[in-house]
């Protein structure tokens, strides 16, 4: 299959590849790994008549940290998430979601920016940068702005970025010390979409209360979505089981999975009571909380 | 009626755009149509058909090709995205009459049936070679976790990656990607 056909063009700096989104009016499509847009492309689900191409910019590929945040480059590769030493140490969550992410090829080519920002539930970063409270830092052709990821999904493939807009970096809130993350997921074979996955964040406090937590879901909604209900139950409590299976309840109760061949949807209903239980406990011991 | 089909014909090619590219160590420049996929680019255009197109859509892996090193799928990028770039096809394998030592131990260890998905599981492995010259089973299989071999000879596939790292590494060499 050939993909239909389009103006392509490579700009060297991100002004200008907004430029070319803004001429087009949302008639452009940004091409970053292209393992979702090319495929979508060659079936005809995506027409566009135009392809602004990212990887001539190199300084939107970094994974690095400041006095704040933890900051990914938009094109920052996904199998550069399992390469960084700083996100071995001190973020595993992202080794966890990037060590599934499509296969070890692809993950040459996908990238950070493309897998939250396609809108696609079933991609397993959103709910991790939902779990972690990430800013979305976004370049347009008048002005950046800063969007929450919590504010970013609408609907399924549809997020509140405007066509002429583009996701440069990610900001993550930098850890602290006693907070730990973790992303689990079922997955039936190499290569396919999740069944269901969960991202959790925990900060602790030295009496092992939780202060902070943050819980994200994957392929279980039109979006990636906030177990909002789960995190308020877990602050003030003690992370121990008893707070984690009550957590892991009201997870499950906002997941709206349909079925398929993946598994029915009462199935993964209940995988995600199973993956919230086993997510919280890794984040618990990743912030040395112990049992 | 050559004359409508002519003009079917011209509707339907779309802008151009040229491309220099090296692979296997030589330079290639063309103008394509700017949709040709790199696959396409190297099979018709520069006309190296040891690279396969098995699924199109991202799944096997027969088409994979080392950018710059690292294996990728060349069904699912752009040939204009490789302007300037350098690539690596299973015909740069093998250097001045003698076979790299992944295809000696493919050849070896019995690594293919049909063959089909065997230039890319070749690609995958040298560059899991070069990364990590001393892989475990566990990571060889992981590392060809997105090449399909419909034959389902992955064992085979696992000793000859093996072989092939014990040659590698041996003192006298069995040569180098």
């Amino acid at each position: 299959m050939i993909p239909p056909r389009f103006e392509y063009y490579a700009p060297a700096s991100i002004d200008e590849a907004v430029k070319v989104l803004d001429r087009f009016g949302g008639e452009a499509k940004v091409l970053a790994g292209g393992q979702s847009l090319l495929p979508v492309m060659k079936l005809r689900l995506a027409e566009p008549k135009a392809l602004v191409d990212l990887n001539r910019i190199p300084e939107l590929a970094f994974i690095r940290e400041d006095d704040k945040h933890l900051r990914i480059g938009a094109m920052t590769r996904t199998n550069d998430l399992l390469d960084s030493q700083l996100l071995k140490e001190r973020y595993p969550i992202f080794q966890d979601a990037a060590f599934d992410i499509a296969d070890p090829i692809v993950r040459n080519m996908g990238t950070v920016g493309g897998n939250v920002s396609h809108g696609d539930p079933a991609n397993d970063l959103p709910a991790c940068m939902l779990a972690l409270e990430a800013l979305y830092l976004v370049k347009g052709p008048k002005s950046s702005r800063t969007i929450p990821a919590k504010e970013f999904y609408q609907d399924t493939f549809v997020t509140v970025l405007e066509p002429n807009e583009i996701l440069v970096e990610i900001h993550v809130p930098k850890a602290r010390a006693r907070e730990g993350a973790a992303y689990v997921k079922l997955e039936k074979r190499v290569g396919d979409f999740p069944m269901v996955g969960v991202a959790a964040r925990l900060a602790l406090d030295a009496a092992g209360t939780v202060e902070h937590a943050g819980l994200g879901l994957t392929a279980v909604g039109p979006t990636a979505l906030k177990a909002v209900e789960a995190e308020k139950h877990l602050v003030g409590k003690k992370a121990d089981e008893a707070a984690f299976e009550k957590a892991a309840e009201r997870a499950e109760a906002i997941a709206l999975p349909t079925s398929d061949l993946r598994g029915p949807a009462d199935y993964k209903k209940s995988m995600v009571r199973v993956l919230a239980r086993r997510a919280l406990r890794l984040a618990r011991d990743r912030a040395g909380g112990g049992a | 009626m050559a004359l409508a089909e002519a003009r079917i014909g011209e509707e339907e090619m779309g802008p151009f755009s040229r491309v220099h590219v090296t692979i296997n160590g030589k330079a290639y420049d063309a103008e394509v149509e700017t949709r040709t996929l790199l696959v396409h680019f190297i099979r018709e255009t520069v006309g190296l058909t040891g690279t396969h197109i098995g699924c199109d859509t991202t799944n096997c892996g027969a088409c994979t090709v080392l950018l710059e090193g690292k294996p990728v799928k060349s069904c699912t990028i752009l040939a204009v995205q490789v302007d300037g770039r350098s690539i690596q096809t299973v015909e740069g394998l093998e250097s001045g009459g003698k076979l790299h030592p992944i295809q000696e131990a493919f050849i070896e260890e019995h690594g293919l049936q049909c063959g089909f998905c065997t230039p890319g599981m070749m690609m995958t492995s040298v560059a899991l070679l070069e990364k990590n010259p001393h892989p475990t089973e566990a990571q060889i299989r992981r590392a060809i976790s997105g090449n399909l071999c419909r034959c389902t000879g992955y064992v085979n596939i696992v000793k000859a990656v093996e072989h092939a790292a014990k040659t590698m590494s041996a003192p006298s060499g069995g040569g180098k990607a």
